[in-house]
Formats: structure tokens, sequence, C-alpha cells
């Protein structure tokens, strides 16, 4: 039902979700953010069950800014993907499990770009390109055949487009409109809403 | 309940054995939320003092069912299960809907729902489990009371939101059903962009949603029909009220678990109004400004 996509460039990292919060059959909200802000350069994107996204998400986002304040600097993406990771791993044989799927997209000053896949099972992948969802199965094979290391800024939204246009294409379920934004060394940036679907 | 608190009930021993924190590992428990004021000088209290009877005997029977019953929770824990265990996907047996416009908040629903004044300010439409929905709605009002007794100003609509969202967040998984939209007007508030009205749709699944119309329970998607067509911005104060009534009608003449007559308020800046409509003829039947 939910999409989300990520694609790492050489000095940036390009993300997207769809906007739709469901219940059930209804679409609740045509404009739902599921990207929350973990520092000036980190992005944490979380799809899964209605509340423990929302939950995990703002602990997480608060832990980091938490750990910027007692030890003066930002935690790098690297270590906010694995202390996210590590608490998805510690709840998951709790009684009380977050069901989440996440992407992690972050630039680090020292290592660049970094997109990391990590699921509800909590396993944690760096990756070039990711995507969750029932729109993955669509669009992998896309970002297989076109991703290369070398995008440039425009080239990786072309093709984050030929996702879309894809999924527009052959998804079953309606998803209008995307929030896409990209991430580079100055900091996190919104690119225009992708808005498709009926025109 | 503020008797609890008072009664330093909370740092008993008995109180730890009632609501062990280790039932709630990921979120804070309902109950310690009203301890914020406590200045560290209250002491558990022995069962000597007592002349050696066990405190368990003076202890009143509590709401929280959760932990009342002291039963296992259900292995593997319903979290999972809570994604297939019902066969069809509403389950809400009624219609409540709730939009903003420029006059203000509309809260509609049939008379099955409830619609619950919380303060002059705010009124809560509810779905679901009807007890959950009693229980909660006067948890909420403790609870936003206290934080205004507390802090000598009223709390934003989206921090009452979020507030009863976190203390709904343990009882995930659990039977708890509620399924609530918080309707009211932010007043005072000092940021430019947070005053005014406001709507936001709570659930016990652990949803928070604000929005600009939200219509919950079994007629939703009748309502959604109805409302999505002619709903805008510009609505005049009677146009918006007859929407609301429209919507409510349809859903309840096509959903067989909505019925009887429509309930509505009308939040503005200076308050909350309510009408209550029989036989789909207007009557004002109670207001408070």
């Amino acid at each position: 039902m939910e999409y989300l996509i990520g694609i790492q460039g050489p000095d940036f990292v390009l993300v997207a979700a769809d906007n739709v919060a469901a219940s059930s059959i209804l679409q609740m909200k045509h404009d739902y953010d599921k990207m929350f802000k973990l520092s000036e350069k980190i992005l944490l994107l979380c799809v899964g069950e209605a509340g423990d996204t929302v939950q995990f998400a703002e602990y997480i986002q608060k832990n980091v800014q938490l750990y910027k304040m007692r030890n003066g600097y930002e935690l790098s993406p690297s270590a906010a993907a694995n202390f996210t990771r590590k608490n998805l791993a510690d709840y998951l044989r709790s009684r009380t499990p977050y069901h989440v799927n996440l992407l992690l997209a972050g630039y680090d000053d020292a290592d660049g770009p970094g997109l990391y896949y990590m699921d509800h099972l909590s396993s944690l992948a760096k990756a070039p390109f990711a995507a969750h969802g029932y729109g993955a199965f669509l669009t992998l094979s896309i970002l297989d055949q076109h991703y290369r290391p070398d995008l440039t800024r425009e080239e990786a939204v072309d093709l984050l487009k030929k996702c879309i246009e894809e999924l527009n294409k052959r998804f079953i379920l309606n998803l209008p409109s995307f929030t896409v934004r990209l991430i580079d060394k100055e900091g996190i940036h919104d690119l225009e809403t992708l808005t498709s679907g009926a025109k | 309940m503020a008797l609890e608190d008072i009664c330093g009930f909370t740092d008993t021993p008995v109180h730890a054995k009632w609501f062990p924190t280790s039932l709630f590992e990921d979120s804070i428990s309902s109950i310690h939320l009203t301890d914020n004021c406590t200045f560290g000088l209250r002491k558990p209290k022995k069962s000597e003092g007592n002349g050696g009877i066990p405190m368990d005997f003076f202890i009143p029977t509590l709401p929280n069912s959760a932990s009342f019953n002291h039963r296992p929770l259900p292995s593997p824990p319903a979290k999972y299960s809570a994604m297939v265990r019902r066969p069809f996907p509403l389950s809400h047996g009624t219609t409540t809907l709730g939009f903003v416009f420029q006059g203000g908040v509309i809260a509609a629903a049939d008379t099955r729902a409830s619609i619950t004044p919380i303060h002059s300010h705010l009124v809560v439409t509810s779905s679901g489990s009807g007890a959950d929905c009693m229980l909660w709605e006067r948890i909420l009002a403790r609870e936003i009371r206290l934080y205004q007794l507390r802090h000598r100003r009223r709390l934003s609509i989206c921090g009452t939101a979020k507030l009863l969202s976190f203390m709904l967040h343990p009882f995930k998984g659990t039977e708890v059903c509620v399924a609530l939209t918080l309707c009211g007007w932010d007043k005072g508030v000092t940021a430019a962009t947070n005053s005014g009205p406001k709507l936001i749709y709570v659930c016990s699944d652990g949803a928070r949603l604000q929005g600009d119309v939200f219509s919950v329970g079994s007629g939703s998607p009748y309502a959604y029909g109805v409302l999505d067509r002619e709903l805008r911005w510009c609505l005049s104060k009677e146009e918006a009220i007859s929407l609301a009534r429209e919507a409510v009608f349809r859903a309840t003449h096509r959903d067989a678990y909505s019925g009887n007559n429509v309930d509505l308020f009308h939040i503005t800046a200076q308050g909350w109004i309510g009408y209550m409509y029989y036989y789909r003829t207007g009557a004002l039947f109670l207001c408070c400004l």
C-alpha cells in the first residue's frame, strides 16, 4: 500500500515517499509526510503499522537529538542506522514488536552519502538504491537496469519519475502524489511534489 | 481518579504490583502521567503503619482493565494478529464526521455514536467500543484539566491529541477499540500557524492524523461520498450544517450499523454550540459559549 524509494548518487541521496495515510479501504489523508528529520542531514522514512510508525520514528528522532545535546556533535548516518536497527532488534522478541519498514538516508561529511535499508525483522543493509512496499516489486528491476553510481541529480529524479510512471501504470492502488527530498552536503532540500495518477 | 494521586497511591508498592512498568516497556503508563508534581518527598507506605494489614485490602477497584484482570496476553503478541484479526475491515458500528471550514469546525454523528464536549473549545466524536470511548474521554478530560491547572494555560489541540495517542499506545494489540476525532479551536497559542480550527483523528491502533475532513465508522465511506463532492472552505454556516446532516443521513440510510438521528456540534472561537436534530427538522437543543 505504501511506497518508499531511495537512490544514492555520488554526492547526494534522493528519497521519495507516497502521501497517503490509509485506514482500511479509505484514504484518510492525501498529504501525509512519512519522512522524519533526524538531524540536519539525516532523514528517516518510515512505513508500516499505523501507530508503530510514528511512535518508533519519533522515538529514534528524539534520541538522536538527545545524543547531539549530550555530546555536542551529531550522530553519523551509519551510527544512526545502527542505533535504529538495534532498537528494532531489541523490541523484536518482546511482547510489543514494532512492525515498521524503514529507509534511512543521510550525508556524512566524512564518508559522503549513505542509504540504509531496514525492515521489520531488523535487518540492515547499506544499498545504492532501495524501495519498500508492494511498489518495490514493480520498480526494483527498473532501478537495477538504469542505475549507475555516477548519476547526476537530474538523472536521479528522472529515474524516480520512471519508477512512479510504472506504479501508475501497473499498481492496483492509486498513489496520487509523492513527497521528494534530496540530501547533500548542504542539508535536506525539498523538491517538487510529484503528482500523477488521474490528471 | 484524582484522589489516587492526592492519597499518594501511585507511590505504594501495591501500585507497582498492579501497574508494573514492565508491561509498558516502550512508553509511559497512563497512570504515571499524573506524577509530574511529586517533589520526591513521598515514600512508599509500609504495611506496618496499618497494624500489619496488607495494603491490598484498602485498594479500591480501578478502571484500568488491561492490568486489572492480569490475564496473560495472548502469545504471540496480538500486534501481528491485529492485522488479520477481523474478517472485514470496518467494525465500528456508527458514522461520525468532522470538517473544517471558514466558520470553524463542524462535528456530526448519528446518535449511536456520541459527541462529548471536553472543554469549552474541544469536542470529541467517538466510535468503536462505547465503554472504551467513555473511559478514554474521561481520562483525557482529566489529564488536560490537570495540565491546565499545573501550567496555567490550556493544552493545544495538537498536544491533546499527542497525549491521548501516547496514553493509548500501551493498549495497542489488546481489545481496546477507540477511534476519536478531536474537533476544536486553539485560542491564544503564540505560533501563528497553530491557532484556529483544528481537526485531529486519534485511534487505538496508534494513528494520529491532522486534517480538514475526517469521517470514522462503518458508515464513513458513504459519508465521504457526500462530503467529498460538496465540501468547500467557503461554505456558510447554514450550508455547512446542512451538508453535515446530509452526509450523516445518507450514511445512516445505507449502513446497517448506523441510524437514529443526527447530533451536530459547531465549534468557533467563542466555543461550541450543539444541535440535536430529530426527524430531520432543526431543533436547537443545548448550547455552551
